[in-house]
């Protein structure tokens, strides 16, 4: 049964190329590098006059938001426009499809005018998995972010960034810090990072946004910044949502801010030319200065900028992988449409 | 297939040449049973002497059907502590027939329900109302299980002598603990007055939050939220310390944890009526089963660890839990077709309850007889009723059971309404073949 299947195995077709990108975790070096690799040869798209490449002409793009997002959601549309596919945006609020059953019907409905590809964003863990698996196995998806699990193309923007200003990972110490329990975005970053062979993942955080067993999945848990940020080249903020105050994981946003917020004091136990990144949106006083946010090391806004040609790579590499398992199974199976 | 409900006249049953297993009175060995009237007239060892009274020789009955039993265990009919039925209130999921009927094909002849049904088994009318429809379809004997608060509220103590006089064999409050220490307490105090056993499943839903799958290495990797194992050991650590202060006779369900294990054995150390059982699938998974976000695994309390299950079944070898039960569930297709943490918990478990928990024997783990003693002998014990026994002049209810059968469990093979189970599309090894409740037969595989 194809649903089984963990979400690294199902991202692949037969010939081992993406033909879904549901997670960063387990794939290859060579998978991870050619992401890279691709977005790097669509980094000038943007400063042609005609910003647009024809690989995904006549294909239908679906952004499938059931979770807000301007930032993901935007990068995606422009992504998918520059490589010159059509594009829908839905946006969904949870309580349409809190029934599974009509979450199935949406997408059948969806899949039946021909779309190629969704791009999906969703509140619950494994649920563009899900898709590709029971639902719609041949529309490529693409993961926006799924609950906790995952946000691989954050996480491969990132790299990008990285590789920009730092070059080879083998060398490198990159440290993660704040709420790493509910961040998608840090277990994608954390399985990049360990798939580029990066020197040491670090994470740094309170015990109660740690989550269980981190370094099993690859990063050093420090719980102090002095220690956690000795010699560090990378140096990654994650936002803190206004709303685990609330919960009885942090007693203030000022005392998180005076033993986790980045500093230009605390920036100084990193490397000196350590850079500074966050996924954003920015807490300006809650988890970064603003000194620090607009300072000198700090690559915040590139990243934006990089996100397109990231995500660009990877729609054109999913699409392609998919095409090509649908081309195969064809010639298996005779003179099926497609 | 065959199934042959209430019949208006009672058949006369001859079952030849089975291993007859009856851990009450220690029997293991070849006989042949003749069930007469709904009752067990003879039980003839094929090893009695000629001349004994009793012998093959002098018995002369009438029989309407013979079932041989070569090669196959006769065994006393199931006693499952724990199985969903469905009915009041979600026959979308199941009905009293269907599930009954799928308690037969699983060689089950009692089971327990909730009180967790639509209305809440907390008036005399709705437990009436299920042993009324059990009665009617005539597959199995459904025992209701009162709540223990009105409506499964806990706040107000649920009218348990009225219950108990309708039939309830004991009073639960489930999965929707009690927050109140105080009211749980007065609960137990009630209980303790008329003898009623009190069903729990130790939860703290606190610690458990919104948590979803076991908090491990695996929660943290899918990024589904994690249920600790404190959630279970923090509130059995509270019941039993108030099961010890009001004396009441407690059961505790659906174990999850090795450390639980720890505090129940320590309970029946210091004297406490204290008897527990663990749901089979628990001793078949562990945690690392929901890799595949696949939701068929989605159980509550959930798949542990490795080190947990062995600690589960090391449990059943010492015999501190003396019962398993199916942990029934059945569902819609609905309910587990969806992102994972949007599914509904639990398995459609009782027509592999048995193949599944003979496993232990398989696995050299369990002999013949204990195994029986875990699914039938003891949990009959634990609600005071008279079955989960082969012997003469007991009521008929047993079941044959082929320990060497393999095939293969499909959504067709299920006769339940539920077709969620982990197991859809594998091998199973052992099946009922045919189970005789009330002198009847209700179940035969054609």
């Amino acid at each position: 049964m194809s649903l089984t299947i963990p979400p690294h195995k199902l991202q692949l077709n037969e010939h081992g190329q993406l033909k879904h990108f549901l997670t960063t975790e387990n794939l290859s070096t060579e998978i991870l590098t050619e992401i890279l690799d691709t977005a790097e040869s669509f980094s000038s798209v943007g400063q042609q006059a005609v910003k647009k490449v024809p690989l995904l002409r006549g294909k239908t793009v679906v952004n499938l938001f059931f979770e807000a997002s301007t930032r993901t959601r935007t990068t995606f549309e422009l992504a998918a426009k520059r490589l010159s596919a059509d594009v829908l945006n839905i946006n969904i609020s949870a309580s349409a499809t809190s029934k599974g059953e009509s979450l199935m019907d949406m997408l059948w409905n969806l899949e039946a005018m021909d779309s190629d590809m969704f791009i999906v964003r969703h509140q619950d863990s494994g649920a563009p998995h899900f898709i590709a698996s029971q639902v719609c196995p041949h529309v490529a998806i693409i993961n926006a972010g799924d609950g906790r699990h995952a946000h691989p193309t954050q996480a491969m923007l990132d790299m990008y960034t990285i590789r920009k200003h730092k070059g080879d990972f083998r060398n490198l110490k990159v440290a993660i810090i704040g709420d790493i329990t509910h961040s998608r975005v840090a277990r994608s970053q954390v399985h990049a990072l360990n798939g580029l062979q990066v020197g040491e993942v670090r994470v740094i955080g309170p015990k109660t946004l740690i989550p269980h067993d981190m370094e099993h999945l690859g990063a050093k848990v420090f719980y102090n910044m002095e220690q956690g940020l000795k010699d560090v080249d990378v140096v990654i903020m994650l936002r803190l949502q206004k709303e685990r105050m609330n919960s009885a994981l942090l007693p203030s946003e000022h005392e998180f801010y005076r033993l986790y917020g980045l500093t230009t004091e605390k920036l100084a136990f990193a490397k000196p030319d350590a850079i500074v990144m966050h996924p954003g949106p920015i807490n300006r006083g809650v988890e970064i200065e603003t000194a620090v946010a607009d300072g000198p090391q700090s690559v915040i806004l590139k990243q934006v900028n990089y996100g397109i040609s990231v995500r660009m790579a990877v729609l054109s590499m999913a699409m392609s992988g998919q095409s090509t398992e649908i081309t195969t199974s064809e010639s298996i199976n005779g003179e099926h449409g497609a | 297939m065959k199934f042959t409900p209430s019949s208006p006249n009672l058949q006369s049953i001859k079952i030849t040449g089975g291993r007859v297993i009856d851990p009450q009175s220690q029997r293991d060995e070849i006989a042949d049973i003749y069930i007469v009237d709904g009752f067990i007239q003879h039980i003839i060892s094929k090893h009695s002497e000629p001349n004994n009274e009793n012998s093959a020789d002098t018995v002369n009955i009438h029989t309407d059907i013979t079932i041989n039993a070569e090669n196959k265990l006769v065994i006393p009919g199931a006693v499952d502590l724990c199985a969903r039925l469905r009915e009041p209130g979600q026959e979308y999921k199941g009905t009293i027939h269907s599930e009954t009927q799928a308690a037969a094909a699983g060689g089950v002849t009692h089971l327990c329900c909730p009180p967790d049904t639509n209305p809440v088994i907390d008036s005399p009318a709705v437990a009436a109302l299920i042993q009324e429809r059990a009665h009617q379809s005539g597959y199995a004997h459904v025992l209701p299980i009162g709540a223990i608060t009105r409506g499964l509220e806990g706040s107000q103590l649920s009218e348990m002598h009225a219950l108990q006089e309708a039939g309830c064999i004991g009073v639960a409050q489930l999965r929707n603990a009690i927050k109140d220490n105080r009211v749980l307490l007065r609960c137990l105090e009630y209980a303790a007055t008329f003898n009623l056993t009190v069903f729990f499943q130790s939860v703290d839903l606190s610690l458990q939050g919104d948590g979803i799958v076991h908090e491990s290495f695996t929660s943290t990797r899918l990024g589904l939220p994690g249920i600790p194992r404190s959630a279970e050991t923090v509130a059995l650590a509270r019941d039993l310390l108030l099961v010890e202060q009001t004396g009441v006779t407690a059961h505790f369900g659906q174990l999850s944890c090795a450390r639980s294990i720890e505090q129940i054995a320590a309970a029946q150390q210091r004297g406490l009526p204290v008897t527990a059982d663990v749901a089979v699938h628990q001793l078949l998974f562990n945690d690392e089963t929901i890799d595949g976000f696949n939701s068929q695994y989605h159980v509550n309390p959930p798949f542990r660890s490795e080190i947990d299950r062995k600690a589960l079944i090391d449990a059943i070898k010492s015999g501190v839990v003396t019962a398993i039960t199916s942990d029934h569930q059945p569902h819609e297709i609905a309910a587990k077709s969806a992102p994972f943490s949007a599914t509904e918990a639990g398995i459609s478990g009782i027509e592999t309850f048995l193949p599944m928990s003979f496993g232990l024997v398989r696995d050299g783990i369990l002999s013949e007889q204990e195994w029986v003693a875990c699914i039938a002998t003891t949990p009959a014990n634990i609600i005071k009723i008279d079955a989960g026994k082969i012997a003469e002049s007991a009521m008929a209810n047993l079941s044959i059971f082929d320990p060497s059968a393999q095939w293969q469990l499909t959504s067709s093979t299920l006769r339940s309404e539920g077709k969620n189970s982990p197991l859809l599309g594998k091998t199973m090894n052992g099946r009922t073949c045919a189970t005789i409740h009330n002198g009847r037969l209700v179940f035969q595989l054609s």
